[in-house]
């Protein structure tokens, strides 16, 4: 793998800096190997490997400011680099809303590498592969899966003294698993740092068991009904909330963390109270980088939602220096509060609802109420008296993730889950919610 | 699907630092001097001899360099300005019957072999999974053949402030005519290929996009009350021309309501538009939820063709390889097999061409060396067929591939992706306002929403950019909080006029995604204003907190 190590990179960005004859200079390197398979009707369709590195370099000039990637990294191409950077500094415009660049940071390193995970092999993820495959076809059933993990190394610097080295190491999987005659479908989703929190046998076996259990589906009214949401159920639909706590947008009228008149709702109650949310990059689960690669500001845990009150909100440098408040880094991972029971618990808990596996195609509907819409997919079932009693034909939903969040019965115990569309690692809690807005079915298995 | 993380690229890039999915930085010295046709033969003839002898029965190369430029500005302010470049060598190859492929960035003769190399390993190594071997539908090699989109204006050769100054004049107008907030962008992209294959095809082609989103917001402080409206031109395969607006270019929109564009675009004119309309949505009529009959413009009716008929007759899902990902097809072979499935009306007629001047997915040949063609896919109403690439081709009877691969980068695997999927104009004469004329209870809807759809591409729910209540055959008022849901089949049958070629016009999707690693390619889909009665609408208006 192209990789460097903290001296190495140093290196690097030190001689970059000295070429730099601009106001100010930043530079970034960012080095990857991912490897993937990907398979379908029970055979592998594609496999690769890619390796890349990368050198960004930002000067500016006064309020004029540019940017330059190359991914070569001979003397010549490092030179080039900032020549290029200042070139279009000097053709830019003046931003009005331009930031110097940051002063030095203390960046605390979070746990983002694991050693067992940078040495996955292609025999590693051809026998994660196979595990699916084989247990699909003694099952009579059809796979199609993605296996893919990476091993990166970031490297920030500036003319202000910042500077930030870290490695990372993670991987993810899904799996969907159909039966035969297409009735039935099931599917699961694993992330993790650590190759050794990672069981292709165990995770396939969950898609199996659903595809399974939801042939011969039926119909049922669409309506308000209790669901009982699994993580990956949730992780898109709040991902949308996650990523509307700007403060600029609050404070200027356009987001649902506005109010009339002008201010927004930093401190209201809008969730029920068992509703806790926070950022924090040294969580074991999901550590992230100690930095945004924005603003390179240092990553705090930062408490968003706080017994269901708006705790906090996210300023830019920017919007935080004209409202006189504290700018905030951007967070890489978002963590919600649960309780003690397992997905099977909530069920068993419940007299009637509806068991949710996966939403799909999540979509705004009106960024006011921040009303969504998708649909459900690959295993939704009836729950009666406790128990699973048959699988049910999918639904579209309208619902917005402030109500689902007012609407809580019972939080379930918090698992890792992977946004698709969402920017960020999640911890999140399976949970059971009343009144949850199905408006349609559809046909789709 | 339409991929909202590749937008967020575009709006997120204010001050950041890392473009990955775009590449490195132009070189301007260099920008407009591509690597010649005959040292890409060296290289190529390099990978294809060393995975030859590496045991592959076929083999592949594609020689990439993309060029991009990305202008982001809100209000009065450029946010950002984003010049990106990345070139390397993708080779893909079919050894013991299995695909593998290997990509890099090293364009040296060892580099470049050892890839090849490396890729024979990953289809031994895949082979071994395989249920049946690789069949490839033949193509004749072309030999040493140039291939490139028709432009008047390079974009690399404009200066970066001229654009930049249109971006903000656009802004000025929108919030001049009542939005609070404006942003316009540009992405202007071009993309260097050079394709060769043991086949005998020497393919070098030169490719250009743009597009240019806006965005207007007014907010109503008294009330809370927010809405936007987006812009109504569309991306296009086309130079930086398309930007000199042409008043024979604009199209006015049934009943007047605004004004429409073909082959150039009045950003500017659309922005303030836009503004003024923004504000008006903050008092438009909340819609009565019901059945109507819906008249769609071409700038809505484009992403709907795109999610009904586009990605549902994709035949990599129509076989399960999106399975896991972007999903299967309700269009299945047994339905096409039968000859007599009725996606739609009589009068519905759906073709896929990858020749239509101006289009997204305008191309010479295809990332496999199969030249553009168009051929049916809905023939008065039923399903005639797929949209299909080499391996695909003997599955569904046909003796060559529909040219339908695409890879989105020099780093990425080459598959199935759409071509431009349109919808033909009516045969009888047709205006939009006589359309109207016809309609008692209706809504005219324009430009592109919401848009949602299931896996299998039956149950969706779309919204727009404007709408217009229709009472008694005329445009009473502009509506708000307006979806319509309905399955696939069922909305197409229920089509009932369609303009004629004098409305035809395409709108375009920049950045669709599909795959594993995902990937985005661009696509248009044309169409003339069109009907569907009795459709549901809801009301999407909600209160929260």
């Amino acid at each position: 793998m192209k990789t460097l190590n903290q001296e190495q990179a140093k290196k690097i960005t030190d001689r970059v800096l000295s070429l730099s004859k601009a106001d100010e200079c930043t530079v970034q390197i960012e080095g990857s190997r991912v490897g993937n398979v990907r398979f379908a009707r029970n055979s592998v369709s594609t496999a690769g490997l890619t390796e890349d590195m990368q050198l960004v370099v930002r000067v500016a000039f006064g309020k004029r400011s540019g940017t330059a990637m190359v991914n070569e990294f001979d003397d010549k191409s490092l030179e080039k680099a900032v020549r290029r950077a200042e070139e279009l500094a000097r053709l830019a415009p003046e931003n009005p809303e331009f930031m110097p660049a940051i002063a030095k940071q203390e960046y605390r390193a979070t746990k983002t590498f694991v050693p067992a995970t940078a040495s996955i092999d292609p025999d590693f993820r051809a026998q994660v592969a196979a595990t699916s495959i084989e247990l699909a076809r003694k099952n009579k059933l059809v796979t199609a899966g993605y296996f893919v993990d990476s091993t990166r190394f970031s490297t920030i610097a500036n003319s202000n003294g910042v500077f930030g080295h870290q490695d990372f190491t993670d991987l993810s999987f899904t799996l969907t698993a159909r039966t035969e005659d297409g009735r039935g479908s099931g599917w699961v989703t694993r992330s993790a740092v650590d190759a050794a929190r990672f069981d292709a046998r165990e995770a396939s076996e969950v898609a199996i068991e659903k595809a399974l259990r939801s042939v011969e589906a039926r119909a049922l009214e669409p309506g308000r009904y209790t669901v009982i949401l699994e993580p990956a159920a949730t992780s898109e639909i709040l991902g949308n909330m996650f990523s509307s706590f700007d403060a600029r947008s609050a404070d200027e009228g356009r987001s649902f963390l506005s109010k009339a008149g002008g201010k927004n709702r930093l401190g209201d109650k809008l969730f029920d109270s068992q509703v806790n949310i926070w950022a924090d990059p040294w969580d074991k689960d999901v550590p992230v980088a100690p930095w945004d690669n924005e603003s390179l500001l240092a990553r705090e845990r930062t408490q968003l939602v706080k017994d269901g009150r708006i705790a906090s909100l996210d300023y830019s440098r920017y919007w935080a220096q004209k409202t006189g408040k504290q700018a905030t880094a951007g967070h890489g991972n978002m963590i919600m509060a649960g309780g003690t029971k397992s997905l099977e618990e909530l069920i068993a808990g419940t007299k009637k609802g509806i068991v949710v596996t996966r939403t799909w195609y999540i979509r705004m509907v009106d960024p006011q109420s921040l009303l969504l819409t998708g649909l459900t997919r690959d295993g939704t079932f009836y729950v009666e008296n406790g128990k699973i009693k048959y699988p049910l034909k999918n639904f579209r939903f309208n619902e917005s993730p402030v109500t689902i969040l007012n609407n809580i019965d019972e939080l379930g115990k918090p698992q890792i889950i992977g946004g698709d569309e969402v920017p960020f690692q999640m911890v999140l809690p399976p949970m059971k919610v009343r009144d949850f807005n199905f408006t349609s079915l559809s046909d789709a298995v | 699907m339409e991929r909202r993380k590749f937008l967020q690229i575009g709006a997120g890039t204010a001050g950041a630092m890392l473009i990955p999915v775009f590449g490195n930085a132009i070189a301007a010295e260099d920008l407009l001097k591509p690597m010649a046709a005959s040292a890409k033969k060296v290289l190529a003839d390099t990978a294809m001899g060393a995975a030859t002898q590496a045991g592959a029965s076929y083999c592949d190369v594609r020689i990439g360099r993309y060029l991009n430029q990305f202008i982001i500005t809100r209000d009065l302010n450029v946010e950002s300005i984003n010049n990106t470049e990345s070139s390397g060598v993708g080779i893909r190859v079919i050894a013991d019957g299995a695909y593998g492929f290997a990509s890099t960035n090293s364009m040296t003769p060892d580099g470049i072999a050892q890839a090849a190399r490396q890729a024979v390993a990953i289809a031994k190594a895949n082979a071994k999974l395989q249920t049946e071997p690789v069949r490839l539908a033949p193509v004749k090699g072309v030999g040493e053949v140039a291939w490139a989109t028709p432009i008047v204006k390079d974009w690399r050769t404009l200066p970066v402030k001229e654009k930049a100054d249109m971006l903000i004049a656009a802004n000025k107008a929108g919030l001049d005519a009542g939005a609070n907030f404006m942003t316009a962008s540009l992405f202007q992209i071009n993309q260097q290929k050079y394709f060769a294959s043991t086949d005998g095809s020497y393919i070098d082609q030169d490719i250009h996009r743009l597009w240019a989103p806006i965005n207007a917001t007014a907010v109503d402080q008294k009330t809370g009350k927010f809405r936007s409206r987006g812009g109504l031109g569309a991306p296009a395969s086309m130079g930086y021309e398309y930007f000199d607006a042409k008043a024979a270019d604009k199209v006015r929109a049934a009943g007047g309501v605004t004004t429409l564009y073909t082959r150039s675009y009045d950003i500017v004119e659309d922005a303030r538009l836009a503004g003024k309309q923004a504000r008006e949505k903050l008092t438009a009529k909340s819609v009565e939820p019901g059945k109507y009959d819906l008249v769609l413009s071409p700038e809505h009716l484009f992403l709907t063709i795109h999610e009904n008929v586009g990605h549902p007759t994709e035949l990599d899902r129509v076989l399960g390889y999106e399975a896991n990902y972007a999903g299967t097809s309700f269009a299945g072979l047994d339905k096409w097999q039968t000859k007599k499935f009725k996606y739609g009306a009589e009068r519905v007629n759906f073709v896929a061409d990858r020749t239509t001047p101006g289009s997204l997915g305008l191309i010479g040949y295809d990332d496999e060396g199969v030249p553009a063609k168009k051929w049916d896919i809905i023939r008065d109403g039923i399903l005639v067929n797929y949209q299909a690439t080499r391996d695909q081709a003997h599955i569904i009877g046909e003796k060559e591939s529909h040219g339908c691969s695409y890879a989105d980068s020099w780093s990425t695997v080459q598959f199935q992706r759409m071509p431009n999927v349109s919808l033909e104009p009516g045969k009888a004469r047709l205006t939009p306002d006589e359309m109207v004329q016809d309609v008692k209870k209706g809504i005219y809807i324009l430009g592109r929403g919401s848009y949602s759809i299931d896996q299998q591409r039956y149950n969706f729910q779309f919204g727009g950019t404007l709408y217009y209540e229709i009472k008694n055959g005329k445009i009473t008022g502009p509506l708000e909080d307006v979806a319509y849901q309905a399955n696939t089949q069922e909305f197409w049958n229920a089509c009932s006029a369609i303009c004629d070629e004098r409305d035809w016009r395409m709108g375009g999707s920049f950045f669709d995604g599909k795959g594993q690693p995902s990937q985005v390619s661009a696509v248009s889909h044309g169409s003339s204003t069109t009907r569907f009665n009795g459709i549901n609408v809801i009301n999407t208006a909600r209160k929260i907190g």
